[in-house]
């Protein structure tokens, strides 16, 4: 019973995922022009953006804590939950591609929103390269938590500002285009996509908690051997 | 108490950079070698180079020579004098010391450049006031962000190649906004319209300087 109670929130992943599937793929959804079905990937693609940047911002808030208390599990929390949000931003270009193949006729077609999430990806990516280059497991949580803050930080205009300034975009909301309303509008849609976001999120939460378990229990090994 | 501290260690790099001048002339010669490179194999004398080209060439170029250049910022201070230091002075002091020096090597490397390369590849500029506003924003952001970085990289064994992907996409917005602005410099349109990518350089070097000032006494206490 008390296994139940800890890990309602597990419970509630597996079912609001399943029914972002379900509902996703067989509720009735807007005819609208160019996107017709593939609307649908809405609950796809937009939920690993919104996943992403709350894994990210969780991670450089551990990164923080661990500058400020020196704890050695704090780091641990945040190189796991940067790694899902890694893997979160590579589903969203995937599926963003996809998605662009269909509507926007090619894959790559140097959207300012794609081109900011490819470097924002490229930023994350050093962090785990310099994580590598340390030896000194203190010196390596500290300096890469300092670079995590500071990656953050240059994140923030390039995934929010920069895109919102560009002459030309493909996205909805930025140069022109229509909002994000413009999709929101309609009931149909946001009773799927608000649970997508929750069930995703909480599906990263959980994978990175079972990292981050796995961490803390190979460290004990090593500390008792 | 800071302030003091700062002006003795920016008269200290000063000095050093005085008394060795090999680290300033090798990245003169760095820049002034690559806009040669560029110019030749541009064949500029028999096709010329779109504005377009002539911006994003100057800007990758700055880019470069700001890496190398700033990138042994921390390279030169060996383990025991940093030790040495530790003792003597707060870390706000060496980060604030560091990123003013760099930002009077920026200025003096930005405008030795811009001449060398407008002498071979032309001078398209229309409002003179606007570029060279946006050559200083520029130059500061690229001097407090790689110097930050810097310090993060000679932490981590120093290498080249660790200075850049470290940098490169922490950098990019800076070089975006700075790109668009000497655009609007070459057309010569009305100044209020590079107006919203002031403001957002500024911002960007305004949070990147609180961090830099910030984070550095964590980097520093190992």
């Amino acid at each position: 019973m008390n296994n139940i109670k800890k890990s309602w929130w597990k419970w509630l992943a597996i079912a609001l995922v399943a029914y972002t599937i379900v509902g996703g793929l067989l509720l009735e959804v807007p005819r609208l022009v160019i996107l017709n079905e593939s609307v649908r990937n809405l609950y796809f693609h937009v939920t690993m953006w919104f996943g992403m940047i709350i894994l990210l911002t969780t991670s450089m808030i551990y990164s923080i804590k661990y500058l400020s208390s020196q704890d050695q599990r704090f780091d641990i929390k945040a190189v796991e939950f940067a790694n899902i949000g890694i893997l979160f931003g590579m589903l969203g270009l995937v599926t963003g591609m996809l998605w662009a193949t269909y509507t926007w006729g090619e894959p790559w077609s140097g959207d300012p929103k794609q081109n900011s999430s490819a470097i924002a990806l490229l930023i994350y990516m050093a962090y785990l390269v310099l994580r590598n280059s340390l030896e000194d497991e203190q010196q390596k949580a500290r300096i890469s938590a300092v670079y995590n803050i500071f990656a953050f930080a240059a994140m923030i205009p390039l995934l929010f500002i920069l895109p919102r300034m560009a002459d030309s975009s493909l996205h909805p909301g930025n140069g022109g285009n229509p909002g994000f309303n413009y999709y929101d509008l309609d009931n149909k849609l946001r009773i799927v996509f608000y649970p997508a976001v929750i069930g995703w999120t909480l599906l990263g939460l959980w994978v990175a908690t079972l990292r981050v378990r796995i961490k803390e229990i190979s460290l004990k090994l090593i500390n008792e051997r | 108490m800071v302030l003091n501290e700062i002006r003795s260690l920016f008269y200290k790099e000063l000095m050093l950079e005085w008394r060795q001048k090999y680290a300033i002339n090798g990245i003169l010669l760095y820049t002034f070698s690559t806009i040669f490179i560029c110019y030749l194999s541009f064949n500029i004398k028999n096709t010329g180079i779109s504005h377009l080209t002539w911006n994003a060439l100057f800007w990758i170029i700055m880019l470069f020579s700001a890496t190398s250049a700033i990138a042994k910022s921390f390279v030169q201070e060996n383990q025991n004098r940093m030790l040495y230091y530790y003792t003597l002075v707060s870390p706000q002091g060496i980060i604030l010391s560091k990123i003013i020096y760099n930002l009077l090597l920026m200025w003096i490397l930005s405008l030795l450049a811009i001449g060398v390369y407008s002498m071979v590849l032309g001078y398209p500029i229309q409002d003179h006031g606007l570029f060279f506003i946006n050559l200083l924003l520029g130059s500061l952001g690229l001097s407090t962000t790689l110097t930050m970085i810097s310090g993060i990289a000679s932490k981590a064994g120093n290498n080249g190649i660790l200075m850049a992907i470290l940098s490169f996409p922490v950098i990019i917005p800076v070089i975006l906004m700075v790109i668009k602005i000497s655009k609007n410099a070459i057309d010569g349109i009305a100044r209020s319209e590079s107006m919203d990518e002031i403001i957002t350089l500024c911002a960007i070097n305004i949070i990147v300087g609180t961090l830099a000032y910030l984070l550095f006494p964590y980097l520093w206490r190992s």
